[in-house]
Order: C-alpha cells, then sequence, then structure tokens
C-alpha cells in the first residue's frame, strides 16, 4: 500500500512514455518521446515530454525573451555595464515607463519610456500568444477552456495595471515599473496617491478571494490528503460513484461545520475563488483615478470610514495659516 | 525510519534556530499614542535607545562669565554679527564654538595663525559667521520648529568641522540610449535604502517641489498628482522618518496620510521644519559655495546643505531636547539680514 503521508510523492508510475492522444495534422508535431525524471516524481509527474510549442508557443517565447532582454540589458546600462552591480543591486533595478509629462506619447524617445514600451509591447503580445496556445491546446486535447478562461483574469489585471488604466489616466507614466522593488514602491505609491486602497471595495473583494483562495486549497488539499489512504484522490470517479473517502471527507466537514462541498463543487470554489481575485481587483484598480480621487473620503462620503475619538487636539493645516504654502 | 527522523529533526532544529536569530532582544517596545484600534504606535529597541542617548548627550555649558562692560566691537576688529554682546560673552562663546566645532583644530581653524584675530584670510572664518547668522535666524525666526530649545552650532557639528549628516545634488544628467534610472531604482541612502527616489533633498529642501500629492477630494477634479510624483513625497517622508528614529505614526495616521485633522501635533512641527530646512539651505548655505575650497564642494559644485538628519541625527527632539542654547543668549538675538553671506566678499 502507498504510503501518503508524507511532504513528497511516495508513488512513482513508470512505463513507457506516455505520447498523449492523436493530434490533427498539422504543420508542428510533438518533439521528444518524454523521458522519465526522479526528482521530478518526487514534486509531480515523473515523465517529461514530448513538448508541443506549435507556432504560438515558438512566437510567444520569442516575444516574451525580447522583453527580457530590453528589461534585462537596460538594467545593466543603469549600472553602467557592472556585472557585480547589475547582481548586487538587480532587486532595485527597473525599466521605467514615461515621465508623466510625456501623457501618451506614441513613440516615445527611447531612453524616456520607449524602451519600456517596446519591452511592454512584447511582453504583452508574449503573454496574449501563450493565452492562444493554452486555449489551443485544451481544445485538441478536447478538454474545456477553464483554464484559459482562468489565465484571461490574470492577464485581465495586468492589461489593466499596465494598459488600460494608463490609457484611461491620460499618461503611461501611470504604469508599472517593470522591476522588483520599484514595482513594490509603485503599488504603496499608488495606494498613497489615491488615499489608501484598503477603502477600494473592489480591493476588499480582491483581498477576500485571495486569502480565500488559499484557505480553500489548504482545506480542499489536506482533506484529499488526508482520505488518500481510502482512495480519496479518485476525485474524479468520486463526483458520480462516492466511495468511502468522499462520505468521510464530506462527513468531516459536516461535522466541523455543519455544511460542505461536494467532490466536484469544491473545484467550482476554487477556480471562482481564484478567478475573482484578479478580476476584482482589476476593477478596482481601473476605478482608481478614474472614477475615484481618494478612496478614504469616498469611504467616509458613503459611511463605510468610521471615525475615531480625538487623543491630539484636531491639527489645522499650517498651509491654511497666513504665509503657509503647500 | 530512525535516520529519517534524526535528519527531520535536525532539519526543524536549524530551521528554528534560523527563526531565533531573527528575533530581537529586548524586544522591541510598543508605545501607544493614538486612539486604540488606528495602529498608532511608536515601535522603539531599548538597547537602541540607549545607544543613541549616549551618542545624543548635549555637552555641558561653559561656566557663565564676569561681564566686561564693552561691547565686543569696542574691543575686537571686525566684529560683524556679535558685536552688540559683551566683549568677555564673545569670548567664552568662542571657547565653546571651538569645543563644538573643531576641538581638535582648535582657534587655529579659523583665526589663521600668525595673522591678527580680526583677519578674514581662512574661508572657515567666513563660513562660521554666516553660520553665526543662520543659529541665529534660526533660533528667533523658526520657533515654530525649534521652539524655546534652539540650536546651537552643536546640533549640527558634534564636534566635528563638517557634521555627519550633509548632503550634496546628485547628477540628473542621462547618457545613452539606455539605462535611464529616472533619478530612482537604486539603493537610497537617503530614502532608507529603498529603490524610490534618490535625491528627495534636491526635490524639497532645495527646489520647493509640490510635497502634497493625495487629492483632497473623493471624486477626480482638478489633483493632476501623479504616482511617480508621489513617489519623490514617499522618499522625503522615509528620510524624515528615518532622520527622527520614529515611525510614521509619529506625525500621521496611516489610514488618511493627508488629513490633518487626524494627524499629531508633531507634524505641523514637521510642516514647519521642512520650511526651515528649505529656508537654511537656500538663503544660507547655497550662497557659501564661491567661498568653500573646492574640496569641500559635491560633484556638482554646490555647498554642503543639510535636511533632517543633520540636527536630528536619529532622535525626534535633537539632543533629546536639551537647550544647550538657552545658556547662550547672543545665539538668540533677531538678525536683519538674509542677503548672503558678509564679510570678506
Amino acid at each position: 500500500m502507498a504510503e501518503y503521508q508524507n511532504i513528497f510523492t511516495q508513488v512513482q508510475v513508470r512505463a513507457a512514455p506516455y505520447p498523449g492522444v492523436p493530434l490533427e495534422r498539422g504543420p508542428w508535431v510533438r518533439s521528444g518521446e518524454g523521458r522519465f525524471s526522479y526528482l521530478l516524481g518526487k514534486i509531480g509527474d515523473a515523465q517529461v515530454g514530448p513538448i508541443y510549442l506549435g507556432w504560438t508557443g515558438v512566437t510567444s517565447l520569442l516575444c516574451g525573451f525580447l522583453a527580457f532582454e530590453i528589461i534585462g540589458l537596460n538594467m545593466w546600462a543603469s549600472v553602467n555595464w557592472d556585472p557585480v552591480q547589475f547582481v548586487r543591486q538587480l532587486p532595485w533595478l527597473a525599466l521605467e515607463p514615461p515621465p508623466p509629462a510625456a501623457g501618451l506619447c506614441m513613440i516615445c524617445p527611447l531612453n524616456e519610456g520607449g524602451w519600456w514600451q517596446i519591452a511592454g509591447f512584447f511582453l504583452t503580445l508574449s503573454i496574449l500568444l501563450w493565452w492562444v496556445r493554452v486555449y489551443r491546446r485544451a481544445s485538441a486535447l478536447g478538454m474545456g477552456s477553464h483554464i484559459a478562461w482562468a489565465f484571461a483574469s490574470a492577464i485581465w489585471l495586468y492589461l489593466v495595471l499596465g494598459f488600460i488604466r494608463p490609457l484611461l489616466m491620460g499618461s503611461w507614466g501611470e504604469a508599472v515599473p517593470f522591476g522588483i522593488f520599484p514595482h513594490l514602491d509603485w503599488t504603496a505609491a499608488f495606494s498613497i496617491r489615491y488615499g489608501n486602497l484598503f477603502y477600494n471595495p473592489f480591493h476588499m473583494l480582491s483581498i477576500a478571494f485571495l486569502y480565500g483562495s488559499t484557505l480553500l486549497f489548504a482545506m480542499h488539499g489536506a482533506t484529499i490528503l488526508a482520505v488518500s489512504r481510502l482512495g480519496g484522490e479518485r476525485e474524479i470517479e468520486q463526483i458520480v460513484d462516492r466511495g468511502t473517502a468522499a462520505e468521510r471527507a464530506a462527513l468531516f466537514w459536516r461535522w466541523t461545520m455543519g455544511f460542505n462541498a461536494t467532490v466536484e463543487s469544491i473545484h467550482r470554489w476554487a477556480w471562482w475563488f481564484a478567478v475573482l481575485c484578479p478580476l476584482t481587483g482589476g476593477i478596482g484598480i481601473l476605478l482608481t483615478g478614474t472614477a475615484v480621487d481618494n478612496w478614504y473620503l469616498w469611504a467616509v462620503k458613503h459611511g463605510v470610514a468610521p471615525s475615531y475619538p480625538h487623543v491630539f487636539p484636531p491639527m489645522v493645516d499650517p498651509a491654511a495659516a497666513p504665509g503657509g504654502s503647500s | 525510519m530512525k535516520f529519517r527522523f534524526a535528519v527531520t529533526l535536525a532539519i526543524f532544529a536549524v530551521v528554528a534556530i534560523a527563526l531565533a536569530l531573527t528575533l530581537q532582544h529586548p524586544p522591541a517596545e510598543s508605545i501607544q499614542r493614538g486612539y486604540r484600534g488606528l495602529g498608532m504606535v511608536q515601535i522603539r529597541n531599548p538597547d537602541t535607545v540607549r545607544a543613541k542617548q549616549i551618542s545624543n548627550r548635549a555637552p555641558e555649558p561653559s561656566s557663565k562669565i564676569d561681564p566686561s562692560g564693552q561691547p565686543a566691537s569696542a574691543v575686537y576688529q571686525n566684529v560683524q554679527v556679535l558685536k552688540d554682546i559683551d566683549s568677555n560673552e564673545l569670548l567664552r562663546l568662542m571657547n565653546d564654538i571651538t569645543a563644538w566645532v573643531a576641538p581638535k583644530q582648535g582657534c587655529a581653524y579659523c583665526h589663521a595663525e600668525g595673522e591678527e584675530l580680526s583677519s578674514d584670510k581662512l574661508y572657515t572664518k567666513v563660513v562660521a559667521r554666516r553660520m553665526l547668522e543662520m543659529v541665529r535666524h534660526i533660533n528667533a525666526e523658526w520657533k515654530n520648529h525649534v521652539g524655546n530649545t534652539g540650536v546651537t552650532c552643536y546640533t549640527c557639528h558634534r564636534g566635528q568641522p563638517v557634521p555627519t549628516y550633509v548632503w550634496f545634488r546628485d547628477s540628473t544628467d542621462v547618457h545613452g540610449m539606455l539605462g535611464n534610472r529616472a533619478g530612482k531604482n537604486a539603493p537610497a541612502p537617503m530614502a532608507g535604502m529603498t529603490a524610490l527616489p534618490s535625491d528627495p533633498m534636491m526635490a524639497f529642501f532645495d527646489d520647493a517641489d509640490q510635497i502634497r500629492v493625495v487629492s483632497t477630494t473623493a471624486l477626480p477634479g482638478s489633483d493632476r498628482s501623479s504616482i511617480k510624483q508621489t513617489e519623490w513625497t514617499y522618499a522625503l517622508m522615509i528620510h524624515m522618518s528615518e532622520a527622527l528614529g520614529v515611525n510614521c505614526t509619529f506625525c500621521h495616521n496611516t489610514r488618511s496620510f493627508f488629513a490633518w485633522d487626524q494627524s499629531t501635533p508633531q507634524r505641523v512641527t514637521a510642516y514647519y521644519g521642512i520650511r526651515m530646512v528649505r529656508d537654511l539651505n537656500q538663503n544660507y548655505l547655497k550662497g557659501l559655495s564661491a567661498k568653500f575650497p573646492h574640496e569641500r564642494l559635491g560633484l556638482m559644485g554646490d555647498a554642503p546643505k543639510v535636511d533632517c538628519a543633520t540636527c536630528h541625527q536619529g532622535v525626534s527632539k535633537p539632543l533629546f531636547g536639551a537647550s544647550l542654547a538657552s545658556e547662550y543668549p547672543e545665539l538668540s538675538g533677531a538678525v536683519a539680514s538674509t542677503a548672503g553671506p558678509s564679510g570678506a566678499r
């Protein structure tokens, strides 16, 4: 009997590599025969490949590589091509969008956001082509398109941040820089500029779905592992033919919280929570600066933000005093 | 199985020790300042506070001196700033300034050896005269920042001819076709080693860029402040926080950074502090660039300038609020001239 009470997968299925379902005739074929990796088998399927790239995969990787290179070379140039400083300062380095004064320049000067536009164009193209690839590969396998639409939700947030909202605001300078710390600084500055994003109800929803996703993921993963000794990982069969594993798992949750998802519906819960996280987040970003300029004041206006007793005497803006300036 | 258990135990032990090393001892104290539930607390580590108390100790003022009955200008030549004070008071102050600014170099740091005391041969004397005017200006005109505590030379200098915390303009030139940092995206010592704009001083303490970036209306109106602009303000705020050794909540209720009615009284003091620093840089320090020798200037040929850290040095009240200035009333005289360095022009 396989032992499942472990961090790593204990079972590795080894047979002749499975090449996959027959493909329609086309210019592209799967490359490679497929081989086995013991270590990858510890965390997933031991079989690696065969791989199918197709024209969408190849062009997507190419565009992604171009974007990666443009961003990386700009970062490297910003430390005067010093390889040591490039590594040391890497988390701080970034490729900046055009300055706000440039507005929505069609072709910005290369070193004033032009590279950012080119990198953004190729990265977007790369992501969209990968989405097409995901959709088409799912169709080729006779699967539903759930993965593609979940991916589309993340793409929506990406496009809002880097394209749609800057377009509506009339300035590329509103977009996010490509960089590790700089994009986090941007996030904090975004919240400060618009009077605290925590008062944005769509931000609240997004956080709820984010944390909810992790909670559901933990509950579901733990449930299935806990009943795997009874065959619980055969989830698909148990949707229509409940075995003792599914019954026990369901009973466990009814005992502990009075209600349980089914083996099928838990996956809908998880899918919707994950999809709604960037979907609502994107709406929240899109409304910021376009429909609402200060979320705190908006929340006060609509009775969301409470007021608290004053501990200090209320301060008066010194700029409002004679001779003051902001 | 036994071996595996031992390996697992070893891994857990290593992780536990690594985690334990990240803990502070003694634990940081949290001091509530605002209404409960708002997170308006100051976090401080008792060890750090103790170390600061040692490194930010004000010197004892020198003992009072009997007046000579004659004004300084009647006894000494070329006294331009302190001419009305008693000549013995001037002597006492000169001794103390030496101890505050150039204890190792002595009188000769400003008064050239082999020359009359009145000689303006050394640039240090010309600069020191302007600094005296500056101190008197601060104590007389910037009471809304320095209060009755006031400042002396020691507040910044701490026994060194050049204060520890001064700043120079950065080069903002953009070279080449790629790699434009846009004034940010590098570990910024002035902004707490973040990737935020590395030179907020230039924008706010030399130039007078707009600091306020948060909209004051719920719905979009005329406020066109950008996110990039916000990052400059953010960098300035990090500088202030680091310079004073305080959290954001020392001045702000962070649920609403801009709202004055929810801020602490310290925010008003800080407001005037920003204006004071700007005034000092623009009217006292920048003008000295022609007086300083080349090696005292920055890369852009500018004179050293002040920011919050120059006086505060990690403490919300410089020297923990010790008022050395009250022992030297001549440093608080009202000043007329802000025209530029006087003498040796």
